[in-house]
């Protein structure tokens, strides 16, 4: 049967973005993209603050962070200033926009023409109070740890906390 | 290394993907698409034609580029060539394998 046959390639890639920092969420949507290009199948699990990914209001204005972040090159207390995160956002941006990296609301699209399955944490949806209809209506829905775990099952999938 | 493909020795890569787009031709196509188990519909050849276009223009291929492009959209693109659409449908086009990763 098929089963036999595995040779321990991916098959499936199960996403969990826990952060809205903008380079996580990036990361996160370019591996699940990338999967989908391979043939490989993907699903992501937006929980904690992974969720403002998918939040409508939210989504247009997610930052990169410029304190408590190494790669920056900048001292903490600088990065703290007013209009710090905002200036390295823009740039950041600037620089997608040039290697043709779509804005969010736009990758989220993509994801879900490629096939992506996209699902919300229940409990992080409790916790933060939103509503089903605060968060994207591609969603695919809303999903408990168990559940997730359970479209997982099969041979050959990967999980991937960000 | 070579490969007779349709009747005709080819020069491909390892993977499979031409490197002579000279060497193609509707034929070759035709029978690089049934090695990946697909049968051309016209919807097909509009796409293969589209690629190849790009590729003559030199214009980086990559999903976000197929979406906007007015021939296909993401959703179709990945009905028309099921299991890593961009990576087959420019096989059967007889053009390089696309480096992007978006």
């Amino acid at each position: 049967m098929k089963q036999n046959n595995y040779q321990g390639g991916i098959r499936k890639m199960m996403i969990i973005l826990s952060k809205a920092t903008l380079d996580n969420v990036y990361a996160a949507f370019v591996l699940a993209n990338g999967a989908r290009m391979e043939g490989i199948e993907a699903e992501m699990f937006f929980t904690f603050f992974g969720l403002e990914a998918v939040h409508k209001k939210k989504l247009e204005h997610l930052h990169i962070a410029t304190v408590g972040n190494p790669a920056m090159h900048m001292p903490t207390l600088l990065g703290g200033l007013p209009g710090m995160e905002a200036l390295a956002t823009s740039m950041m941006k600037k620089e997608m926009e040039r290697l043709d990296m779509p804005d969010v609301a736009e990758f989220l699209e993509i994801l879900k023409a490629s096939g992506v399955k996209l699902w919300a944490c229940k409990l992080a949806m409790d916790m933060f109070h939103y509503q089903r209809e605060d968060l994207i209506d591609d969603l695919d829905g809303v999903l408990t740890v168990g559940d997730f775990y359970k479209q997982g099952s099969g041979l050959g999938t990967h999980m991937l906390f960000i | 290394m070579e490969k007779v493909i349709a009747g005709k020795q080819i020069d491909v890569t390892e993977e499979g993907f031409m490197t002579d787009f000279s060497q193609w031709d509707n034929t070759v196509g035709e029978a690089l698409a049934q090695e990946s188990s697909i049968q051309l519909t016209p919807r097909h050849w509009e796409v293969i034609t589209y690629l190849q276009e790009q590729f003559k223009q030199e214009v980086p291929l990559s999903i976000r580029k197929i979406g906007k492009s007015g021939v296909v959209d993401i959703k179709e693109f990945y009905v028309l060539f099921p299991n890593a659409p961009l990576k087959t449908a420019t096989k059967i086009a007889g053009i390089p394998k696309p480096v992007s990763c978006i």
